[in-house]
């Protein structure tokens, strides 16, 4: 198994340990990774909201220099508004007969042409449909026994485009930490949004939505995540919001891929554990091993 | 590298500042014609019980071409881009799409209600645009002064504390690219946007 590999900014920065922990599970899989040379921002929601040939054109650079190495290529991508944005590319181009050539002309102040081979993958769909629970569990060595864990899914790889998931009732990650040895925490919250970019431009609306998520999380040992803004709002303003809510929200907050890591029982320091802002000490322990 | 950080405070042309036509209300309110103001998107909608108009009230407005009263609102800059309501609504109209395209035109127009969203835009695309990729501090290094509030990065100085203990924020500025990385692109964009 092989996929271009397209990390974007937040894994170079704030979510190093998506990074980290996703190539070193990956290579422990068996699954090789191959990281799209020259790649540059997919726009993120600034470009959208400014211009929308602008958000289009930054995501299919991206594309364009993948497809030129390999025409069929497939695009694995750990961020989901990363996600949501190079998939973006294909449901306009299918939609709209004028977009490629529009975002084409564009293109070619680069010499880049796009001609639209390149299927984007979420890393979860990867992690859950092609590489498999089955798989995922036979390279477990440290069973996550007696860890309840909520999974978190967000918006953004769930809607608008449902690839892989029921986008009001998201299910793909079960199995996924089901075969760690993980119990599932069920709950209402895994699909519904977290606040996003409002955190940094209108903070009280966002500090509202992620604290409903944390308070519903409760009785769980962890929120599994597969988004560094998910990971962001949920982790670092824990304390905030439990003043603000009068109630104690603090949970841990950890990436789908560290959990897996640790499972497999993969040195700490490869799934980043030291970055992660909200991480009992108890649950640090147990998964180092 | 002497050079780049000279370059922090001066205001940058961006595609905001060429304020690219690709939306007016007249399309966004072809988007939206077939609503039927059943008000899914508004029970959908995380954000809005903090609009001043639920979104169901702002589609009429769009229908009806109510230009004062949709720009003095703050509805879609509230809107986090969640997609439920477009999900959900059983006209199949996209919603989420027509929040971004009066984010759009407010920005093209000039016509702000709120400062920060557009100001946070336009630091990241700034970034974007010089070195091909976001590096955080920087970009919001730009979101600061451009907001020139000093209780803004006040506020952010706890997370900024927390990112800086375990080492997620370098403070030097990237040496991955050169500056201008992406201006090739953003020209052409602008370019064709503004031959319309």
């Amino acid at each position: 198994m092989n996929y271009f590999y397209y990390p974007g900014c937040s894994l170079e920065g704030t979510a190093r340990e998506l990074d980290a922990s996703t190539r070193a599970v990956m290579e422990t899989l068996g699954v090789e990774l191959t990281e799209v040379s020259d790649w540059s921002c997919c726009g993120a929601s600034a470009a959208e909201a400014v211009s929308r040939l602008l958000s289009l054109s930054l995501a299919a650079r991206n594309l364009a220099l993948a497809e030129g190495s390999r025409a069929d290529a497939e695009l694995l991508v750990p961020c989901s508004a990363c996600y949501l944005n190079l998939r973006r590319v294909g449901g306009e181009i299918k939609g709209d007969g004028g977009a490629l050539g529009r975002i084409n002309q564009v293109l070619s102040e680069e010499g880049l042409a796009y001609r639209g081979g390149v299927r984007v993958r979420h890393l979860l769909d990867v992690l859950a449909n092609d590489v498999g629970a089955r798989r995922i569990a036979g390279k477990v060595r440290r069973p996550l026994a007696g860890l309840r864990i909520a999974p978190y899914y967000g918006c953004q790889i769930l809607r608008p485009y449902a690839d892989f998931d029921d986008p009001e009732r998201p299910r793909s990650m079960e199995p996924v930490l089901s075969a760690l040895g993980a119990e599932i925490h069920p709950w209402s919250g895994g699909g519904r949004c977290c606040g996003a970019g409002l955190m940094t431009t209108k903070k009280e609306v966002a500090l509202d939505l992620t604290g409903s998520l944390l308070s519903s999380a409760r009785g769980a040992d962890a929120i599994a995540t597969v988004c560094p803004m998910c990971q962001m709002n949920l982790e670092a303003f824990q304390k905030k919001i439990s003043r603000r809510r009068g109630e104690d929200v603090a949970i841990s907050i950890l990436y789908l891929p560290q959990l897996i890591g640790a499972a497999f029982g993969l040195p700490p320091q490869r799934l980043g554990l030291n970055g992660n802002l909200a991480l009992t000490p108890a649950l640090h322990r147990k998964l180092r091993g | 590298m002497r050079e780049q950080h000279s370059n922090i405070a001066k205001p940058v042309a961006t595609a905001a500042d060429a304020a690219p036509r690709d939306v007016s209300l007249e399309r966004i309110a072809e988007m939206v014609s077939a609503c039927m103001q059943c008000g899914t998107c508004t029970g959908s909608c995380g954000s809005s019980a903090a609009m001043d108009v639920p979104p169901r009230g702002l589609w009429r407005m769009v229908q009806f071409g109510m230009k004062e009263e949709i720009f003095s609102s703050r509805t879609f800059w509230l809107c986090s881009s969640c997609y439920t309501c477009t999900l959900r609504c059983p006209r199949g109209l996209a919603l989420t799409d027509a929040m971004s395209a009066l984010k759009r035109l407010a920005i093209a127009e000039g016509r702000l209600t709120d400062k920060k969203s557009p100001a946070f835009y336009r630091a990241f695309l700034d970034s974007v645009r010089r070195y091909g990729r976001v590096r955080e501090v920087e970009m919001m290094g730009r979101y600061f002064i451009a907001l020139k509030n000093p209780a803004t990065p006040l506020a952010f100085t706890p997370l900024g504390v927390k990112l800086m203990a375990r080492g997620k924020l370098s403070a030097g500025w990237p040496r991955l690219f050169g500056a201008g990385k992406l201006e090739a692109i953003f020209g052409k964009v602008r370019e064709l946007e503004e031959g319309r």
